[in-house]
């Protein structure tokens, strides 16, 4: 039953004011018109010019190497604070760790980057370390602010987790940390997974960070597109954005067929299982299932 | 269950072999906080016995269970197995398993991983597992399940399997935590046996925790009712059930009706109780030994062994006048209420035995009456 | 009693596993703020770093130098305190805007069929994955004075010449609204599709209507998801640079753009500190309320 309530009403037209800019801009990309609000008729120029410029191609390849390497780092830090929340309950100085682990998901971003800069100054002078800001410091950045955003999807998987299953393993012989790389990470996989890529999403977007602690020469895409849109549409930049929309939806449409396909094939599985305990049940009778008072019968 | 189970079995035959202690838990007590879980329980098990801690929710014995595998680490109090000194062993040292009520089995393994799991820690050859792996799945009929995932196996069949993860490592004690209490009421009159079977086959030691009294009987010759923490009674099934010690027992195991009542004469051979409910005193085929300050009793008497009649007793004391009250009709048999005159309600199972006899109905005067030897009489 | 805690079991690898976290969240998230304090009490010099040490220790004295003129100056410059009024005022009336637009639309999805509240949620998801910068700029070619918007309300006659709307604040509104609308639905839906859907039955049951139990059921019940989603969008809204940067105009004054040009254009490094710490000590209530609410609601007490 459909019912045309209030609240799907406002769903069709939330979605539509979230997705219909993207469509437009995606279009536009195509535009052959130098002018980006003129429709000038279809063309790709836009994209192929793309190819010829290098330093916009070089930010791009310095972002995704960024984004690599902080969605690694972010994945093992952020699964060890969840592990600590969810499983250590109790330990001196846990509540701040608690608001340590979910301020950086709040906190202004031009906070966090203007500390962290003033941080990394500070240690230059101090320990003569990191000699130069780049790479190594954005991604520093970049793993605190995305390990918290781990940290909470694994969490929340960890404690919907039975416990006791964690517990038959070491009731078995593993010691704890045999525990946790057999048992703890096979089962919260999925949510690695999603917390990795999240990083990997979060880690390519941001600017205001990056701006902060980043040096001459390591600029990254998203500072690229920012000097250029800061002065007004650019069509080089309507096919930049278009790329991105792109892979980030096809990227999506593969979450989503992935995760549909599993799911039917666990209800697949469970359904035959049902299917077959129920057939034997009724043929095999009392040959599979001994009758226990015969069994007990006096020797 | 009107099966002679194991326990039952051996009960009534009476235990030969000398009994050798292989778990003690000695003064044993585990505060979460101001909560006091267990307080001060002492207790032996023997080798080769099934033991069941019975118990409401609350009652400290899943606890108890735990400080046994090793998850909860005793407040004060030490734990032996074997003459070992095992407190403060870590659960995956201790050569004590355990099956799970939620049966935990690791849902991204197979049936034959999950049995290998343990076996894999002792780093044992791969073709001594796979034998050990195979002798298991032929043990709890499941060998043609080898290569299932758990969630493609019914309730009764993931039982199967954590029961044969649990006795791999052919552990010293087996632990068993509400091993039927996540099957439906059919599966487990029958899974109840068969464990029995399997154990007894098998030779292990075993603590189970249930709050399921009927399990509890079915399966373990001794039984421990535990309640707030410490341990109201420990005996065998038959009796915990004849012979309870303290009117919280009798409560718990059963129906039962009670009388308080003072004692009015006290003898070696026999004792009158008077009860102000009841218009003839309660004889007692032997001495209750009572203090001189303290008369007050309580004298209990199960429901089957209270009787209904229609014709007045002609002896003198351990029956009264009432009128039934209401009945239930369960199908085996029926539960009359009787009202005394006094105002009380007792309760009392009729057998049916026949399709439809002649037999007392609502609003008709009776008589309810009771053998010499029937009732406990009970100090606290 | 059957709290089950492993942290006895643990005595070896626990300190590492809860200090690896724990010392690098402390070093590059909590030790920073403590330098940011340091230097809002420095003065701006033409050195490198821009600022002058607070501190210093000659001829066996310790001399500590506290400059308050940074904060001097922040309370008596008309700029700043509009700046940050500004903020305020545009961070609460988006998030008011996020909350109508957004409650309705989580309550939307929770009620959904299991199969459409997936691809539902991908399709709210899927924004936040792509970079906000983008998603701004699209804005900036629909608003502009020869934009989209304005041609079409030119065509259809409705106005005769081209209104302004990029480079104001309404622009600046639409574009918040716009970006973090996402992370209001988010965290409402992950609440309500707790909800025991017998429990507002339970209420028609007892003659409320469904305005009544809107109010008297569902609203309470979702109290944690609101503060969550309320939180998520006013503390960040309130520092938010990219937006008004690239929507908003002159008119538009806002402190972390504020801060951005102390940092970046005067090279001010202790009044952009200076700024930041005021900033944090608004927002340090928020802060904790959304950490508490958090930690309600991983505990599973919605």
């Amino acid at each position: 039953m459909k019912r045309f309530s209030f609240s799907n009403v406002m769903l069709v037209l939330g979605l539509l004011f979230i997705y219909m800019p993207m469509v437009i801009l995606v279009i536009y990309s195509f535009n052959a018109s130098k002018l980006v609000t003129v429709w000038g008729g279809w063309s790709v120029k836009w994209y192929v010019g793309l190819l010829d410029n290098t330093q916009l191609m070089n930010s791009v390849g310095r972002s995704l190497e960024i984004a690599f390497y902080t969605a690694i780092s972010a994945v093992i830090l952020g699964t060890l604070a969840a592990f600590v929340l969810t499983r250590i309950t109790r330990f001196k100085g846990r509540t701040l760790f608690g608001g340590l682990v979910t301020a950086p998901l709040v906190m202004p971003e031009v906070i966090t980057g203007l500390s962290l800069l003033l941080l990394f100054v500070a240690m230059a002078q101090m320990i003569g370390w990191p000699q130069e800001r780049g790479i190594l410091t954005i991604w520093i950045a970049h793993t605190t602010f995305c390990a918290s955003y781990v940290a909470v999807v694994v969490s929340a998987r960890l404690r919907e987790l039975d416990m006791s299953i964690e517990e038959a393993a070491m009731d078995l012989g593993a010691k704890p940390w045999k525990v946790f790389m057999l048992i703890t990470i096979p089962m919260i996989a999925p949510s690695l997974a999603a917390g990795g890529m999240m990083s990997f999403a979060l880690s390519l977007d941001d600017l205001v960070l990056a701006s902060f602690v980043s040096g001459p020469g390591s600029t990254t895409l998203p500072m690229e597109v920012f000097s250029a849109v800061r002065l007004g549409v650019k069509p080089e930049i309507n096919a930049v954005a278009s790329l991105i929309l792109l892979v980030v939806s096809i990227f999506t449409f593969l979450v989503w067929f992935f995760s549909r396909k599993a799911e039917k094939r666990r209800l697949k599985a469970i359904q035959q299982a049902m299917d077959e305990t129920t057939g034997a049940a009724n043929l095999a009778g009392p040959d599979s299932r001994r009758d226990p008072s015969q069994q007990h019968a006096p020797a | 269950m009107a099966v002679a189970s194991g326990a039952y079995k051996k009960a009534l035959e009476g235990d030969q072999k000398p009994k050798e202690v292989l778990v003690k838990i000695d003064r044993v007590t585990k505060k979460f906080d101001e909560t006091i879980a267990v307080d001060d329980v002492s207790l032996t098990i023997n080798k080769g016995e099934i033991f069941a801690l019975l118990g409401g929710s609350g009652s400290g014995k899943s606890t108890l269970l735990r400080m046994l595998a090793g998850f909860e680490r005793p407040t004060e109090g030490r734990i032996f197995l074997d003459g070992q000194d095992i407190t403060d062993m870590p659960p995956y040292e201790r050569p004590i398993n355990m099956m799970f009520q939620s049966y935990a089995l690791f849902p991204h393994m197979t049936v034959a991983q999950n049995i290998a799991f343990g076996l894999k820690q002792d780093r044992m050859s791969k073709t001594e597992i796979d034998e050990r792996v195979a002798e298991m799945l032929k043990l709890v009929q499941m060998s043609q399940y080898a290569k299932r995932k758990p969630h493609q196996l019914s309730g009764g069949q993931r039982q199967r399997v954590a029961l044969a993860r649990s006795l791999a490592k052919s552990p010293k004690l087996l632990l068993l935590d509400e091993p039927m209490g996540a099957l439906d009421k059919k599966l487990r009159s029958q899974m109840q046996l068969e464990l029995v079977e399997i154990i007894e086959r098998v030779g292990v030691t075993c603590v189970m925790v249930t709050h399921d009294q009927e399990e509890a009987m079915t399966m373990a010759e001794r039984i421990a009712i535990m309640h707030l923490g410490w341990i109201a009674q420990i005996g065998s099934p038959i009796d915990i059930y004849e012979t309870p010690t303290s009117r919280m027992v009798c409560e718990f195991i059963g129906n039962v009706n009670l009388f308080d009542g003072r004692v009015v004469e006290d003898m070696e051979g026999h004792a009158l109780i008077a009860s102000p409910d009841l218009e003839r005193a309660i004889y007692v085929g032997h001495g209750v030994t009572t203090s001189v300050q303290d008369k007050q009793i309580t004298y209990a008497i199960r429901p089957e062994k209270l009787l209904v009649t229609t014709e007045m007793p002609t002896c003198e004391y351990n029956w009264s006048r009432g009128k039934v009250h209401d009945i239930a009709y369960l199908g085996g048999h029926s539960v009359f209420y009787v009202q005394l005159p006094s105002g009380k309600i007792v309760q009392s199972f009729v057998a049916n035995a026949e399709r439809r006899g002649a037999r007392p109905t609502w609003g008709d005067e009776v008589y309810v009456w009771w053998e010499d030897d029937s009732g406990v009489a009970l100090r606290s | 009693m059957k709290s089950r805690k492993l942290k006895a079991l643990m005595p070896t690898g626990r300190h590492a596993v809860i200090g690896v976290p724990f010392l690098w969240l402390f070093l590059f998230f909590m030790l920073p703020f403590f330098i940011v304090l340091k230097i809002s009490f420095a003065e701006a010099d033409v050195a490198i770093p821009p600022y002058t040490e607070i501190y210093s220790f000659v001829e066996q004295k310790l001399q500590v130098i506290l400059n308050l003129g940074n904060y001097v100056m922040l309370s008596e410059d008309e700029l700043y305190i509009s700046a940050y009024l500004g903020s305020l005022k545009m961070a609460f009336i988006s998030t008011v805007l996020c909350l109508v637009i957004g409650f309705p639309m989580a309550y939307g999805i929770a009620r959904a069929n299991k199969d459409t509240q997936t691809v539902l949620l991908l399709l709210i998801m899927m924004p936040t994955w792509t970079a906000i910068l983008i998603r701004v700029y699209a804005w900036m070619g629909i608003l502009s004075n020869n934009g989209l918007l304005n041609a079409f309300l030119l065509h259809i006659g409705v106005i005769s010449e081209p209104l302004q709307i990029l480079n104001t604040n309404l622009a600046v509104y639409i574009g918040v609204v716009y970006s973090y609308l996402p992370f209001m639905v988010l965290p409402l839906f992950a609440n309500l599709v707790k909800h025991d859907l017998s429990l507002l039955e339970a209420g028609s049951d007892l003659g409320s209507t469904n305005f009544n139990n809107f109010w008297k059921i569902t609203v309470p019940l979702a109290k944690n998801g609101i503060i969550a989603g309320c939180m998520l969008v006013f503390i960040p809204v309130v520092g938010e640079f990219v937006i008004p940067e690239l929507l908003g105009g002159p008119e538009t004054l806002m402190i972390g753009k504020v801060l951005w040009q102390e940092f970046f254009n005067n090279r001010d490094w202790p009044v952009a500190s200076a700024l930041a710490v005021v900033m944090l000590a608004i927002l340090i209530v928020p802060i904790i309320l959304f950490n508490r609410s958090q930690a309600k609601e991983l505990e599973g007490k919605a």
